[in-house]
Formats: structure tokens, sequence, C-alpha cells
């Protein structure tokens, strides 16, 4: 990626991360800056969430490092790591029943101190981020009875609560229909051009193609691509990629994939 | 509109949380009523005003002996029992993510009962059978841990079925001792096996776990909020979820063992309490717990005190009539929340 001003958000340096003895990618090298938005692809299985979950710091490279705003995990003070990047799971379980409202405010947890309740100010930034995923009249519902695209909103908001700079999405597309897959990833775009990063896992080429900076194509094997969207976004990578012939279609404005 | 709306979910969370203080007040009130029904309830009553007589006062007479050497220690064992149940099921079914995990589930009473009963057959008086049932207790809870954390994994599903081996283990253990066992033993290991709190004249040490467990428990009562989340959430926000889970498997097992040493197996307890205080105030640690802790308290305090004054003279089991009470009200909660 082209090197500017921007500050660095994350930055793999020669990561090579494994899952048993199976490479997931092999000495990755990128900068992610504030405003870019690196979208990863890779067939089922390709290691994307293990990726992920690295570069959220939540797990250990095989060899090389990921660096957090410049700084390794390690170097930043316990705790605080959580007050700069966020990461939305695959899944959200939900063994004891909650309220919608009691949920998001979970992501105010990095920055109370280990006495303290959620106040006023936590509440209305919980409610704001309800509000911003369609979910203010849900606030006092109990999660059990949402819907799994109303689920995956609620997941999203959490998130938001938690206002990192850095956002690792595994999947956010998952159970939302397509007003509100739109609508979610209008927003992080609309983050990104307000100073954040944002790394995602999708599975639309399309969508990646409209809301990508900058994609990362895992093999499967070890090997990646990564560059500029445009790039990498051809019919002969993603082809290889995802062991499946693709064609695309341009209109003059857009270039859509499609399988054949 | 969104100003209204953010009004209304202020309100909605400040009675949810007026709601708790007053289930908290409720609950001390309760506390003091089962303390003042135990101590005053029995063959020989006694008034409110002697009750009060008999505990500030230092002077003999029959009356004020009972109450201070018989009846407060009971009194005292049981609501102190009853509080580590509960705390230690509400930390169980935190650490399992199963809410239908209970304080025994990893095999801590199956182990102290191997080592209560083994005391008992082998003819060892009072204080013996508690440190059998104790060094059983740790003693299953460490084979547990071993033998599920061989492997470095941290599973739920294979801390449990491990536990439940090890019970099942224990359960046969237990058969075996009473098939073998001399007629003349075989009553009091069945009152044993069954809970029962005459015979607990060392209450304090239990008391003082359970304020002490509570004061351990309660700085994390956030972050278990987050452990409910499922385990990555709670890591990605900054909790050190290793560290917690070993916390509250340790902490939840020493409550278990002081427990079932003081007072024998007593059911349910530990199951349906944390139960039926989160349909009343929710599932926030913060106040989940201490809740638990004084409703599970109050209830095997109570409990007890019915079982030694229903069928007077005979004293019934208090384990028999906590799960005489549980498993309707269990099958109950089952029926409305199948979840």
């Amino acid at each position: 990626m082209k090197m500017d001003a921007r500050p660095h958000v994350l930055a793999a340096e020669r990561l090579t991360v494994q899952v048993g003895r199976r490479e997931v990618c092999r000495e990755l090298d990128f900068t992610l800056q504030a405003g870019d938005t690196l979208v990863i692809l890779g067939r089922n299985g390709a290691g994307k969430t293990t990726l992920l979950h690295t570069l959220a710091g939540l797990r250990d490279a095989a060899r090389g490092a990921v660096l957090l705003s410049g700084q390794p995990y390690a170097g930043w003070p316990r705790g605080h790591e959580a007050c700069l990047r966020g990461l939305l799971a695959q899944s959200q379980p939900d063994f004891f029943s909650a309220t919608v409202l009691e949920t998001a405010l979970v992501g105010r947890h990095p920055y109370l101190g280990r006495w303290d309740w959620e106040g006023p100010d936590d509440e209305a930034i919980a409610l704001a981020a309800l509000t911003q995923m369609g979910l203010e009249s849900f606030a006092t519902r109990q999660v059990p009875t949402l819907s799994g695209g109303e689920r995956q909103r609620l997941a999203i908001a959490t998130l938001l609560v938690q206002q990192p700079r850095l956002y690792l999405l595994d999947e956010p597309l998952a159970h939302l229909d397509l007003h509100h897959q739109v609508a979610v990833l209008d927003h992080f775009r609309g983050l990104a051009a307000s100073g954040a990063g944002v790394v995602m896992v999708l599975h639309d080429i399309n969508l990646t193609a409209r809301y990508a900076s900058h994609v990362l194509l895992l093999n499967g094997e070890g090997g990646h691509v990564i560059g500029p969207a445009a790039e990498v976004l051809t019919t002969g990578r993603l082809s290889a990629a995802f062991g499946h012939p693709l064609r695309a279609i341009a209109d003059g404005e857009h270039t859509l994939f499609v399988p054949v | 509109m969104a100003q209204e709306q953010a009004a209304s979910c202020n309100t909605g969370m400040l009675s949810l949380r007026r709601r708790a203080a007053a289930v908290l007040a409720g609950l001390v009130l309760a506390a003091l009523a089962a303390f003042v029904w135990s101590l005053s309830a029995g063959a020989l009553p006694v008034s409110f005003d002697d009750l009060l007589t008999a505990l500030s006062g230092t002077e003999g007479g029959m009356e004020a002996d009972i109450i201070r050497s018989l009846r407060l220690p009971r009194a005292v064992a049981a609501f102190a029992c009853g509080g580590l149940l509960a705390l230690a099921g509400a930390l169980m079914q935190v650490l399992l993510r199963n809410p239908l995990a209970d304080p025994y589930v990893l095999g801590i009473s199956g182990g102290a009962a191997v080592g209560a009963l083994g005391a008992i057959l082998a003819g060892a008086v009072a204080g013996w059978i508690d440190a059998g049932a104790f060094i059983g207790a740790l003693g299953a809870t460490l084979l547990v841990f071993g033998l599920a954390h061989g492997d470095g994994s941290w599973t739920q599903t294979r801390l449990l079925l491990t536990g439940v081996i090890v019970a099942a283990g224990c359960g046969a253990a237990v058969a075996l001792m009473l098939s073998l066992a001399p007629e003349g033993r075989v009553k009091g290991m069945l009152f044993w096996l069954m809970g029962d709190a005459s015979g607990a004249t060392r209450p304090w040490p239990a008391l003082a776990l359970l304020a002490v467990g509570l004061a351990a428990a309660l700085p994390f009562a956030r972050e278990l909020n987050l452990l409910t989340r499922g385990e990555v959430t709670a890591r990605a926000l900054g909790v050190r979820v290793g560290r917690l889970r070993g916390l509250v498997y340790g902490l939840g097992s020493l409550l278990t063992a002081v427990a079932v040493t003081t007072v024998g197996s007593v059911g349910f307890i530990g199951l349906i309490v944390p139960h039926l205080v989160r349909l009343a105030i929710g599932n926030d640690q913060r106040l989940l717990l201490p809740a638990a802790t004084l409703a599970g308290g109050v209830l095997l305090c109570a409990a007890d005190t019915a079982a030694r004054t229903a069928v007077a003279p005979i004293q019934l089991p208090v384990g028999v009539l906590t799960a005489l009470i549980g498993v309707p009200v269990f099958l109950f909660l089952l029926a409305r929340h199948p979840r």
C-alpha cells in the first residue's frame, strides 16, 4: 500500500499464521492507514477468522509481528488495546438472557474501572449506537426474542459502543437482509472516512468491489495476494482462489463478478 | 423522538437498579426473619424478647444455653452454607456457560461423600469426618481439573463430561461403602449423604469464607458478565479469560467444599437459587452474586428450621426438604423457560 502522512492503524510485518502445521498466510506484509478498508477474501477453511483473531491480538503468530497503532499488542498497557481495536466475532452466543441495552453497554467495559457502573453518558453512547443500527425501539427487549439479523445488528451496535480506531469484522453481513447489508457497509465506510481503519472478512465479491479500498485474497495454502481492490479483484485471481470459474460483466461504471 | 426514547430507557435502567436494590434490602430483612424463626422455633419455643436477652446476655439458664450453643451455630451453618452453595452455583453456571450447572456438577459432592463415608466407615469422629469430606472434595476438584485440562484446552463440554464421569465413579464408591458398612453406621452415612446441619457445631469458618468469597468474586462481576457473551467477545474487550476462569473454578470449588464439609451435600440450592434470582432481577452478576448469596442463605436457614420442627421430635435431613421444594420449582422454571 502506498505511503502517505495518514497515521498507521494496523500493520503486519512478515506475518506467518499457522493452524497446527498448516499455514494460513506466509510472510504477510501490509500497513493499514486511517481511512483504509481491507477486505479479506478466501474459500471456507482458508483461515480468515484465524488471521483476523491474530490481527486482533487474541492469538499468537507463528512468525512475524502485528503492530496496533505502531506498537505490538504486548507493548500496550493491559486493557488499553480494547480501547483501540474492536472485534466483531463470528457468532454471538447467548446462554443467558439479557436486554438489548444491557448487551450494547458491554462495549463500554474497556472504559470503566473495576468498581464503576455504566453512567448516563455510557447509556447515551449505547442508545446512539442502537439507533444507528435501527434497534432504538428494541432497547428493553430480551436478546433471545430477537431474530438472527437483529442479533447481528446488536452485535455490531455493541462494537460501535466500544468506539475503537480499528474495526475487525468477521462476516459482518451474516444474517442481514439486503438493505441492512448496504446500511452496515455504508456505516463503516463513514467511520473509515472519519479516520478509522476497517478490516473485514466478506463472502460477497461484488460488495467487496464496491466498499474495499484494499483486498487480501487467501488461497488456502499459505499463499496470498494483497493490494488495492481494483488490482486484486480480477477474474483470474478470484477463480483460482475460490476454485470456481468467474466471469466479469462491466456496464462502464461497475464491474460485476458472477460465477459461471 | 430520540430524546424521549433515551429518557424512557434511562428510567428503565434506573428502575431496574432500584428494583435490584429493593430486592437486596428485602433479602436482608428475610435473612433477619429467618434467623429469628430459626432461633425461636423448636421443642422449646422462645419469645422474641427472651431471644434478645439470651443473645445479648451471658447469664446461663437452659433457654439461653439452647439458643447459644445449639440453635445459633446451626442457624449460622445453614445460612452460611446456603449462601456458599448459591454463590458457587451462580459462578459455576457462568464458568460452564450452562444455566443447568450446579456446584456439584464437577464431582465435588461425590468426592466429599467418598471422603466423609470413608471416614465414618473407619470409625472416625466428627472432626475427622469433616476433614475427610474436605479432602475428598478438593481431591475430586483437582482430579477433574487435571483430567479436563490435560491437553491445555478449556472447553466447557470436556470439563462437564469429566465432572460427570468422576461423580459417577464416586457414586459407585459410595454405594460400595454403604453395602460394606456395619449396620450401626449406615444411618449416619445416609444422613450425611442427604445433607444435615444438626452436627454443625463450628459454623464460623463457613460464614467467614462466605464473606471472603463474595468479596473476592464481586470485583470480577462485570468481567463475568462479559464471559456470558462468549469467550472471543470477552477477550476482545480486554478480559483475561484464562485467569478469570481459573479464579472462578478455584473459588467455586473451595466454597462448595466448605459447604459440603459443614452440612453434607444439600441439593438444589446451588441450582435453583441463582435461577430464581435471575428471573427476579436479571443476569447482571454485580447484583446476581450478592442477591443469590443472601437468598441461598435464607432458603437453607428456613428449610433447616422446617426440617427440625415440621415433624418434631423426628428431625428430617434438610437435603431431603430442599430437594422436595427444589424439584417442583425447578421443573416449573424449566417449563416456563425452555431455553
